[in-house]
């Protein structure tokens, strides 16, 4: 139970980041989602064998966790900790594509070492980028800009409310994993069993919860319309790092700066 | 000017498994009165809350909300009307911020984005949460929460308040900031609750239901001078009233 616990902390600690105030928390939501999803679309669009054109792409991160003051040790600590699950994805590669596409220091390295690398580097990229995106902007600030570029009201409405009760839920999960633990006197013996109830009726509670939360909606007038304030206004300086930004990654995605840079080199050398 | 009265004729309820939970209430409660209803856990409170707005309706009997009887036609202007505050803040507290929760009823009611604006701030201000205002609820104490819940409906101007157990779970200090707010308004109120100082500092008449029917209705002080009356409703009089054990060296039970 420690678990929940402590990602409950977590997405309290990224809660926290987003109500910080920098030029980039400033900056208008949708030019960042829209800036944030060009990113990703860059970074997984390359072909599977590639590496070196995407390492600039960490040039984005480097300047804006800085520039946003978010600890970058947090986003760190994140990674690792989602990092198996790329492994997983991209570690049979080395076994089905042994086909040496090229050598380094004599030895010989195969297309599949070479997928999997580009696999782990473009996890990290996209996660990083999601991590950062909700913690310069807020997850409300998110499902906004999701509202304003034509997603349903409906589902950016039951993204808001169920991040909003993940909150309560998680408290009351834990006041129930609580009082299972003080009474299992430190066996874990009859886990399963305990476990199905314990979800059973967590269900049912938040069953009822929902109940009251839409009675206490109707009482005040709800008719299936959400209203957010904060008439989102786009300024120049939004433009600008929308734009700018964009630039850069699709620029980065036609033109191998670290290739050309190696060969820069190479002609001088010889 | 509508006049902020409530009132029930023979309003019986029999929940869906058969569960008789009210039993032909009837009681008329005028502009500007505040009232306490009473009981044990059980006696009916929370479902004849729930009829005020139209949450419930009657299995039999009749509910009037100010000029209207409360029918569908009418439910709408019925919940202005009547703003009600439930027993836990966070079901009443769904926005991302405080203000876009007390923001929510104005919002539902039509009103232009400035009135709007306007209505949270003397809300907000109304309640001391003013600090508040841009916080997301969960960050919020027990004592904030239930001021921001109380918030959200003051913003609909409502004229009768509803209120069921406002000062559960708040620590004592809490719970005299709630009661000294509350004391100022001047809307009509009904406070369903167990904290029977609270009704002795607030409502000058008490309704005690007992098994779904009203057994009592009259002058809170002469409510809880009746021992007989309170014992059988499981109630017992405000401590308040109670001699102090220690000053006058009296002690009721034991030691």
């Amino acid at each position: 139970m420690a678990e929940i616990a402590r990602s409950f902390h977590d997405l309290n600690y990224i809660d926290t980041l987003s109500c910080m105030d920098s030029p980039v928390h400033r900056i208008d939501p949708r030019a960042k989602l829209a800036t944030f999803l060009i990113f990703a679309v860059c970074v997984v669009s390359f072909g599977k064998y590639e590496v070196s054109a995407l390492l600039p792409y960490f040039f984005f991160p480097a300047v804006i966790i800085p520039l946003a003051r978010i600890p970058a040790r947090y986003f760190a600590g994140k990674i690792v900790f989602l990092l198996p699950f790329a492994v997983l994805i991209g570690i049979f590669n080395p076994l089905y594509d042994r086909e040496t596409l090229l050598s380094i220091a004599g030895l010989p390295v195969s297309g599949g070492m070479i997928s999997f690398v580009s696999i782990l580097i473009r996890f990290i990229l996209t996660i990083l980028a999601a991590l950062m995106l909700v913690a310069v902007t807020g997850f409300t600030g998110v499902c906004m800009a999701l509202e304003r570029f034509g997603v349903p009201k409906t589902f950016t409405t039951q993204l808001m409310m169920l991040y909003r009760y993940i909150f309560v839920l998680t408290s009351e999960g834990m006041r129930m994993a609580r009082a299972r633990d003080l009474r299992s006197v430190g066996r874990k013996g009859s886990g399963l069993k305990v476990y199905g109830s314990l979800i059973g009726y967590l269900l049912i509670r938040t069953w009822n919860r929902a109940q009251r939360i839409h009675m206490a909606m109707l009482s005040r007038g709800y008719r299936g319309d959400f209203f957010l304030r904060r008439p989102l206004r786009i300024t120049s300086a939004d433009i600008a790092f929308g734009l700018g930004w964009s630039a850069v990654f699709i620029t980065l995605r036609f033109v191998n700066l670290p290739r050309i840079a190696g060969q820069l080199i190479m002609g001088v050398l010889s | 000017m509508s006049h902020h009265i409530v009132e029930l004729k023979g309003l019986s309820h029999v929940y869906p498994d058969g569960t008789n939970a009210l039993d032909d209430i009837t009681l008329r409660i005028t502009h500007g009165e505040s009232v306490a209803i009473v009981g044990a856990n059980g006696a009916g409170k929370s479902t004849l809350l729930l009829h005020l707005n139209g949450y419930l309706w009657p299995t039999s009997g009749s509910v009037r909300i100010g000029d209207y009887p409360l029918t569908k036609e009418t439910l709408r202007e019925a919940r202005r009307t009547v703003g009600m505050i439930f027993q836990d803040p966070d079901d009443q507290l769904f926005m991302p911020t405080i203000f876009d929760d007390v923001a929510f009823g104005p919002f539902n009611l039509g009103l232009p984005r400035d009135e709007v604006e306007t209505r949270v701030q003397e809300a907000l201000v109304r309640m001391d949460i003013a600090h508040l205002r841009d916080k997301p609820p969960f960050k919020l104490s027990a004592g904030e929460k239930r001021r921001a819940a109380i918030a959200t409906v003051l913003s609909m101007a409502p004229d009768i308040l509803v209120l069921d157990e406002p000062t559960t779970g708040l620590d004592p200090l809490g719970r005299r900031q709630i009661i000294s707010i509350l004391k100022d308004f001047t809307h009509t109120r009904i406070i369903a609750t167990h904290d029977l100082d609270l009704v002795l500092d607030l409502c000058s008449r008490t309704i005690v239901l007992h098994r779904g029917t009203v057994r009592a209705d009259g002058r809170t002080l002469d409510i809880f001078r009746d021992d007989a009356l309170l014992a059988e409703c499981h109630l017992e009089q405000p401590l308040s009233m109670q001699g102090c054990p220690i000053c006058a060296g009296k002690m009721k039970h034991g030691g």
